[in-house]
C-alpha cells in the first residue's frame, strides 16, 4: 500500500487498522474538518479591505474588551480560588469533604441556559445576591461584573481538576528535605511546592480562559446584552447570521476560532514543556 | 528538646491550624456562593409558585415535546459518538504510526471552539449560503430542523468519549490483545471479549459525560434550532423561551429537571469514577 522504505505505520499482528482509521478520519472529516472550512471559505469570499472593516467596527472593538476583559478576570479568580479549594480538598480533611469534591464538576454537568437564568436571578438587583451587592452600590447583573460572576461558575472546574492530581501526586520528602534544610512553612510551599504546581495551574487557567472567550449560554442572561456595554463576541456571530449577514458572521467566527487555536497551541505549548521537564 | 522536635514535624507535614481553618473557610465559602446557592436557588424557584404549578409546566405539550426531541438528539448523538470513540481510540492505541498527535490534537477542537461557531458551521454548510438551496430542491431540511440539532450537537459531544478511552487504552497496552490472536481469536472476537471488559467503565463514564453535555447544550443547538416551539426547541431552548416571556416559575420548573439530571449525572459519575479505577488497577 505504502512505498517501500516509507512506512507510515508500524507493524502490528492487531486487526482493524484500515477500518477504526478510516472511520475515525471519515467522521473527522465530515463531522469537524469540512464544517469549520465553511468559515475560511465564507471568509476569504471578503476583500481584505472588508474584512477590515468588519473586524474593526467600534460595536466588535468593544465587545473583544468585554470578552477578552471578563474571560481574563474570571479565569483569573478560577486560578486563585482553584487552587486553594485544589489545595484544601488534597491536603486536609474536614467534614463533607468528598460531596465536595464531586460538587466541583457541576458546572460540568449542568446546562449552561440554567446556569445563566439562575445567575442572573441570584444577581439581578431584586435578587438574594444582588440585593446584598446593592448595598454597597455595585451592580451585577446586566453589567460587565454579573458577565464575570457567570465565566467563573463556567470555568470553575478547570484549575481544580487539573492541579488536583499534581498536588496530590507530589512526594512528601521534598516537602520535608525542605524543612529540614532550614525552610519555613511558606518557602517550601512557595520555593518547593508551587513550582511543581505551575504548568499545571496554567493549563487550567489557559482552558478556563479558552472556555470563557466561548461562552454563549450563561453569558446571554446575565449580560443583558446592550450594544456597545455588555455584548459578548459570540452574540454578536449570533446576531450577524439572525440578520443574514453571512459574510460578517463567518469573518468574526474566524478571528474568534484562530484565537481558540493559539489558546489551544499554548495548552499543548505548556504540556510538553511540563513533560520534558518531569519526564 | 522534645517538644520542639514534634512541632517541627508538625510544621513539616502541614500548616498552621488559623492558615489550615481560613484556606477552608475560603474555599468553602467561594463554593457556596458560586455552586451551592445557585443549585439550591434553581428549585426554590421552581417551587416558589406551588406544586400544581410546577407539574402543569413540565407536563405542558410544548414541554413535553422539547424533552422528546432533547431524547432523540441523545438517542442518536450517544451511539454515534460512542462508535467514533471506540474506532478512534483503538486506531490510536493499539497502532503506532506518523502523525498521531496531531490527530489526538484535532479530536480536542471541539472543547476549544465556541458552541456558537459549532453551530454556525452547519449554518455555512447546510443553509443558505451553501447547500441549503439545492437542499430545498431535494425537499430536505436540515438547519433550521432536527438533522442540524442532532448534528450540532454530535459535534459538541464528539471528543468525550474518545478522551476517556484513549489514555485507559493506552496503559492497557496491547498485550493481552495479541495473546488472544495469536491464539486464534478473531479480531472481532479479541475486541468484544478482552477489550471491551478492560474498558466497560471507562465506555460507561465517557457515556455520562457525552449524554450530560447533549442534553444540556444550548449555544450551538439555538443557531441551528430555528426556535420553532414544539417542533425544533430542545429542553434547554424551551427553558429560554420561557424565561424570556417572563414565565419565571415555569423556566425554573423545566431547568430544575435539567439541574435534578446533572446532580445525578455528579451521583453516577463519582460511582462510576471509583470502579473506572478498578479498570486501570487491573492491568
Amino acid at each position: 500500500m505504502f512505498l517501500p522504505g516509507f512506512t507510515f505505520k508500524k507493524n502490528s499482528i492487531i486487526p482493524g487498522f484500515g477500518l477504526t482509521m478510516g472511520f475515525t478520519m471519515f467522521y473527522l472529516s465530515f463531522l469537524v474538518l469540512i464544517p469549520l472550512s465553511t468559515i475560511f471559505i465564507n471568509t476569504a469570499g471578503l476583500s481584505l479591505h472588508e474584512l477590515w472593516g468588519i473586524l474593526t467596527a467600534p460595536r466588535l472593538i468593544a465587545s473583544y474588551k468585554l470578552t477578552f476583559g471578563t474571560s481574563l478576570a474570571a479565569a483569573a479568580v478560577n486560578a486563585v480560588f482553584g487552587f486553594i479549594i485544589a489545595w484544601v480538598l488534597v491536603r486536609y480533611s474536614f467534614p463533607g469533604k468528598r460531596i465536595i469534591d464531586g460538587l466541583v464538576d457541576l458546572p460540568f454537568a449542568l446546562p449552561t441556559a440554567v446556569a445563566g437564568i439562575t445567575l442572573t436571578t441570584l444577581y439581578a438587583p431584586n435578587g438574594l445576591l444582588g440585593k446584598f451587592l446593592a448595598l454597597f452600590g455595585i451592580k451585577a447583573a446586566y453589567a460587565p461584573l454579573g458577565i464575570v460572576i457567570a465565566l467563573t461558575f463556567i470555568g470553575l472546574p478547570f484549575v481544580v481538576r487539573m492541579v488536583q492530581p499534581v498536588l496530590a501526586s507530589l512526594d512528601k520528602e521534598i516537602e520535608e528535605a525542605a524543612a529540614s534544610l532550614g525552610a519555613n512553612r511558606w518557602q517550601t510551599f512557595s520555593k518547593v511546592i508551587f513550582p511543581e504546581v505551575v504548568p499545571a495551574l496554567l493549563t487550567g487557567f489557559s482552558l478556563a480562559f479558552a472556555r470563557a472567550l466561548g461562552e454563549y449560554g450563561s453569558v446571554v442572561f446575565i449580560s443583558g446584552n446592550m450594544p456597545m456595554r455588555t455584548e459578548i463576541t459570540p452574540l454578536l456571530i449570533m446576531s450577524k447570521l439572525e440578520q443574514y449577514d453571512y459574510g460578517g458572521a463567518s469573518a468574526v467566527a474566524c478571528a474568534l476560532l484562530i484565537v481558540s487555536f493559539l489558546l489551544l497551541l499554548v495548552v499543548n505549548v505548556i504540556q510538553w514543556w511540563h513533560q520534558r521537564r518531569y519526564a | 528538646m522534645g517538644k520542639k522536635e514534634i512541632s517541627i514535624q508538625e510544621n513539616l507535614s502541614t500548616e498552621r491550624p488559623l492558615v489550615r481553618w481560613l484556606l477552608i473557610g475560603a474555599a468553602l465559602l467561594f463554593l457556596l456562593v458560586m455552586l451551592v446557592i445557585p443549585l439550591a436557588a434553581v428549585f426554590i424557584k421552581a417551587f416558589e409558585d406551588g406544586v400544581s404549578l410546577y407539574l402543569a409546566a413540565v407536563t405542558e405539550p410544548a414541554a413535553r415535546a422539547a424533552i422528546n426531541l432533547t431524547l432523540l438528539t441523545l438517542l442518536i448523538a450517544l451511539p454515534c459518538n460512542t462508535i467514533f470513540g471506540l474506532a478512534a481510540a483503538w486506531a490510536i492505541t493499539k497502532y503506532e504510526f506518523k502523525g498521531k498527535n496531531i490527530l489526538i490534537t484535532l479530536l480536542d477542537l471541539p472543547f476549544a471552539i465556541s458552541p456558537v461557531i459549532a453551530g454556525v458551521v452547519f449554518v455555512f454548510l447546510f443553509g443558505r449560503p451553501g447547500l441549503g438551496p439545492w437542499l430545498d430542491d431535494m425537499g430536505f431540511k436540515i438547519v433550521y430542523a432536527i438533522p442540524g440539532i442532532v448534528l450540532a450537537t454530535i459535534f459538541v459531544t464528539f471528543p468525550f468519549m474518545a478522551r476517556e478511552l484513549i489514555p485507559l487504552m493506552q496503559a492497557q497496552g496491547t498485550v493481552e490483545e495479541e495473546a488472544a490472536l495469536i491464539l486464534g481469536a478473531s479480531g472481532f472476537k479479541t475486541f468484544w471479549y478482552i477489550t471491551l471488559p478492560n474498558i466497560k467503565w471507562g465506555v460507561l463514564y465517557g457515556a455520562i459525560l457525552t449524554s450530560a453535555r447533549a442534553i444540556g447544550e444550548f449555544g450551538a443547538v439555538s443557531v441551528v434550532s430555528g426556535h420553532v416551539r414544539g417542533l425544533t426547541n430542545t429542553v434547554p431552548l424551551h427553558v429560554e423561551i420561557l424565561y424570556n416571556e417572563y414565565h419565571f416559575s415555569a423556566a425554573f420548573a423545566v431547568a430544575s429537571l435539567l439541574t435534578l439530571l446533572a446532580v445525578i449525572t455528579l451521583l453516577v459519575k463519582s460511582f462510576v469514577e471509583g470502579k473506572r479505577q478498578n479498570d486501570k488497577i487491573q492491568i
